[in-house]
């Protein structure tokens, strides 16, 4: 214990101080690394999240518009009565008697040539089996035995309640999948790693099967065959988008018209039925209840078992039994009738932003039985108390429309015709369901839930509510529940435990917005009921990159397609700058900047934070808006080497117009008459208030097809849109960055080679 | 120079609307998850341990653990820990220096055991996942050294 030893215990103490200290230093800098990354990948997340939301609250405005004029609008003529008619042929419920007809398929024949799988029926396991085989090796399954498929499917669906049973006696595990968006890897990789369905493992499919991705059709079909091959194990829950109006803007009406030309349009009348035959919810044990979207304060599930789920056609448009009731006493009454039922709409001058959409359609009974959620009360109007003024203004801005749009003003007091197929007898309210009922499946097929307690409309979504903690607690406890497993929401982990672990969002579509954006999950479930959750990624690239390259790799498609967005709404933003730039210095600020960029696109994003990778230069905390938008612009043009006023117009309104488009379209040709063009250009272009003269809507109509054959296929539609507003716009051309480009661009009419199909952007 | 009223008013707008931004736990007024505060407040600039973050967090933690953090709360205590400017990042040379202390003969790297053994046992020790995690930036599968030089200046790169 000499001197020499304490000195060197001395020194040893204090080396492992330091050695100490250092590890600390590292490892609290590394955290602040991760930390940083963790944040840019929330922002991603944020950026794609919110913006697949605004485009399916975009795809409710634009049913509401359709839905009020199709209220409201009293053809008076034939031609009118026919195109209004024609268009909403979809939403007819086929009579049980046309469905039955099993010529349908009986009468196609399946070539010789043909390679793909054979069905017969009854199905085997096996033939289940050789299916997913066949569709793993890009077979196509021809219409015939798609059709057969599909009307044996309705068979067995028919017979189902509205809510399935399960139980883990008979099955000794349930595996319960989540959104699969036509991801077909997905659901391969699935049945690979788990097991194919058998009875004794049972699967749950809680619903949104299709859109989005570019196989809905393959995996439409394996669900419905193993679901009639084994009926008692094997479960589908409807989700909110299997829809046929929802098909038409995400992807899945295009796809079936694309693999199936010739039998594309009666697959889609045969699924639009399929689709309203699917049950609503599976409760396994009596105990876990698995459901697409949520719950609401007001969800019934015995409501909900006792309803009709087949006269729910769509979740986005509800002809209830109130309207019809009050346009069977509009029979024989002035045009000026009360809109009971229906709201003064967010596109009328009066109303403020929330959508008529699925929430706010109304009727006298809502006050009453209303759900607590907050819904404001200016746009809750008892029909009585609607006040001639309002009815009024709403008339007249209907007047506008119809003048602006090329329709006679109607002098004569005329019979209204009332859009029903059905006609107007008695029998005819039987095939609609009553306001409650349609509140209620719209609640579970939409709703998500929130950490604050209460409930509240979902506005982001346009249909549904938040619902918070007690709203679970209380559903759970009143129905003597102890799980409710959800879908509907993307997760970055494939699923998400919320509210006291009551809720478990699973969700089965991996790398959902972009390659490595997520992990895709399935839950099991053995008798004790616990759940255990498994993970993938159907993509073997991003397994090699580090979490910071595929983070960087997602944030920037995220970026992109922001950067694309806020392209689209070019004119909009430079507006909102020049209202904050008072000495018009051409400067703004920075918190300016991300003030005026909110108020125009909605999205809700931490702007502050992304604007380092959205705007390259500034000086000091002044941003020149206008060469900022150039810049944008540049950006843009050299991406997709098109036109920039035409790229601007097209992504703000592509998506919109295409499905305005494919409602015209009845037939899913992919063609319209120019007779049709021209009815629906008039009603849009009054919608849009652009002014056009009805010559020059002829003569646009005629120069659009340019093979002369009568029909306009949709980039010819699109063309036309651009080169309207253009020639719209010319006045302001001096204001608007990209305008610059415009003159003497490109020629009309456009070649066929200058008819660029626009790559898809996320609206 | 103190900050006048108005200045500060003008700070704590920024700073709130940046917080509030940061995170979508905050826009409904309350954090889901305590563990997340570290999140935000190390990506608003500072670089606390993990330590300092577990004080941070019970002072802005309610009094009753619902789980929740309350903005309310959090406003001032984030203000204040800018204002004064805690908890600043670690500068580059510093970190250097750190590193050479765990490589006392100056070799210019780590071995892939070694750097494990420190960032797991010593300090505020790595969980497995940090530690992979670390490991994968930090050199090749086929590697077993850590230039830390190189590193260090790859990983500041990064950040900018």
């Amino acid at each position: 214990m000499g001197s020499g030893a304490s000195t060197h215990h001395h020194f040893a103490f204090q080396n492992a101080e330091k050695a100490f200290k250092a590890a600390v230093l590292i490892q609290r800098w590394y955290r602040r690394y991760m930390a940083r990354l963790e944040m840019r990948r929330q922002c991603t997340w944020s950026i794609f999240q919110s913006m697949e939301y605004a485009g399916q609250q975009d795809q409710v405005k634009l049913h509401d518009f359709f839905s009020y004029l199709v209220d409201h609008f009293t053809p008076s003529s034939h031609s009118e009565r026919d195109f209004l008619n024609r268009m909403f042929t979809e939403e007819r419920v086929p009579r049980d008697s046309e469905v039955e007809k099993c010529s349908d398929y009986e009468s196609i024949e399946v070539p010789d040539n043909y390679t793909g799988p054979h069905l017969s029926f009854p199905l085997l396991p096996d033939h289940a089996t050789a299916l997913v085989e066949a569709f793993r090796l890009k077979q196509q399954l021809h219409a015939r035995y798609v059709l057969n498929l599909l009307h044996e499917t309705r068979k067995h669906l028919v017979q189902l309640p509205n809510i399935s049973r399960v139980s883990t006696c008979y099955s000794e595990e349930i595996t319960v999948c989540g959104d699969l968006h036509g991801q077909l890897d997905d659901l391969i990789f699935i049945f690979y790693k788990n097991g194919l369905p058998s009875p004794e493992r049972a699967y749950v499919f809680n619903g949104d099967f299709v859109d989005r991705g570019k196989d809905s059709v393959e995996i439409l079909m394996v669900l419905f065959a193993f679901m009639l091959v084994y009926p008692k194990e094997f479960h589908l829950n409807r989700g909110n988008h299997e829809d046929h109006m929802v098909n038409l803007r995400y992807g899945f009406t295009t796809e079936v018209m694309q693999k199936y030309k010739t039998h594309g349009k009666k697959i889609l009348q045969r699924l639009q039925d399929v689709f309203c035959w699917l049950p609503l919810a599976t409760l396994v044990d009596e105990k876990v209840l698995i459901l697409h979207g949520g719950v609401s304060d007001m969800t019934d599930l015995e409501l909900l078992s006792k309803l009709d789920r087949h006269k729910i056609v769509s979740t986005l448009r509800c002809k209830t039994r109130k309207e019809k009731e009050k346009q069977a006493e509009e029979k024989g009454k002035a045009k000026q009738t009360s809109s009971a039922g229906s709201l003064s709409p967010w596109f009328l001058p009066q109303s403020r932003s929330l959508p008529s959409s699925p929430l706010h359609l109304s009727s006298h009974k809502t006050h009453k039985t209303g759900r607590s959620s907050s819904v404001p009360s200016s746009i809750l109007l008892d029909p009585r108390g609607l006040s001639r003024q309002a009815r009024r203004s709403v008339d007249l801005e209907l007047e506008r429309c119809r003048q602006q749009a090329g329709f006679p003003v109607i002098k004569e007091k005329e019979e209204p015709w009332v859009f029903n197929p059905e006609a107007d007898s008695a029998a005819g309210d039987l095939l609609e369901p009553s306001q409650e009922e349609w509140r209620q499946v719209v609640d579970i097929l939409w709703s998500d839930p929130m950490a604050q307690e209460g409930c509240k409309a979902n506005t982001v979504r346009g249909g549904g509510c938040y619902f918070g903690p007690n709203v679970t607690k209380r559903l759970l406890q009143k129905y003597d529940l102890q799980l409710l497993i959800r879908s509907h929401e993307c997760k970055p982990e494939g699923y998400e435990f919320c509210h006291s672990r009551k809720v478990l969002t699973i969700f089965s579509a991996s790398n959902y917005y972009a390659v490595g954006s997520n992990r895709g999950a399935y839950v099991k479930l053995g008798p004790a009921l616990t759940p255990h959750i498994v993970q993938y990624q159907a993509n073997k690239a991003t397994h090699m990159l580090t979490m910071r390259q595929r983070i960087s790799r997602v944030e920037e498609s995220a970026l992109r397609a922001l950067r694309g967005k806020l392209f689209a709404h070019s004119s909009d933003l430079l507006e909102e700058f020049k209202k904050r730039d008072n000495g018009n210095t051409g400067l703004i600020t920075l918190s300016d900047w991300a003030a005026a960029v909110e108020s125009v696109l909605h999205l809700g994003l931490p702007w502050r934070m992304l604007r380092p990778q959205l705007v390259n230069s500034s000086t000091g905390n002044m941003l020149e808006y206008k060469s900022w938008l150039e810049d944008l612009a540049k950006e843009q043009l050299s991406h997709e080497n098109i036109q920039s006023s035409l790229l601007e117009t097209l992504y703000r309104n592509r998506s919109n117009l295409e499905t305005i488009f494919r409602i015209i379209d009845s037939d899913h040709s992919g063609f319209i008459s120019l007779d049709e063009f021209r009815q629906t250009w008039k009603l849009f272009s009054s919608h849009m208030k652009m002014d056009i003269t009805d010559d020059g809507i002829c003569d646009l109509a005629r120069s659009i097809d340019f093979n002369k054959d009568g029909h306009i296929d949709i980039n010819e539609f699109l063309e036309a849109v651009r080169l309207v507003e253009q020639s719209c716009s010319e006045g302001n051309a001096s204001d608007c960055p990209q305008a610059s480009n415009a003159k003497g661009s490109g020629s009309w009419p456009p070649t066929e080679d200058s008819l660029v199909s626009v790559t898809q952007v996320a609206s | 120079m103190p900050l006048t009223g108005i200045e500060k008013r003008e700070r704590d707008r920024e700073l709130e609307t940046s917080t509030s931004c940061l995170l979508p736990t905050f826009c409904w007024g309350c954090a889901r998850n305590p563990r997340e505060i570290g999140t935000i407040i190390r990506s608003l600039g500072c670089c606390p341990n993990e330590g300092e973050l577990h004080d941070l967090i019970a002072e802005v933690e309610e009094e009753e653990p619902t789980g929740y953090i309350r903005f309310e709360k959090f406003l001032p205590v984030m203000t204040n820990i800018l204002v004064e400017k805690r908890y600043r990042p670690i500068p580059e040379e510093i970190l250097l220096q750190a590193f050479e202390v765990l490589d006392p003969t100056k070799r210019g790297f780590l071995s892939k055991e070694e750097l494990i053994k420190y960032m797991t046992e010593e300090g505020e020790p790595f969980s497995q996942e940090e530690m992979e995690e670390m490991l994968s930036a930090a050199i090749g599968p086929e590697s077993n050294f850590i230039h830390y030089r190189d590193y260090i200046t790859m990983m500041v790169i990064d950040e900018n």
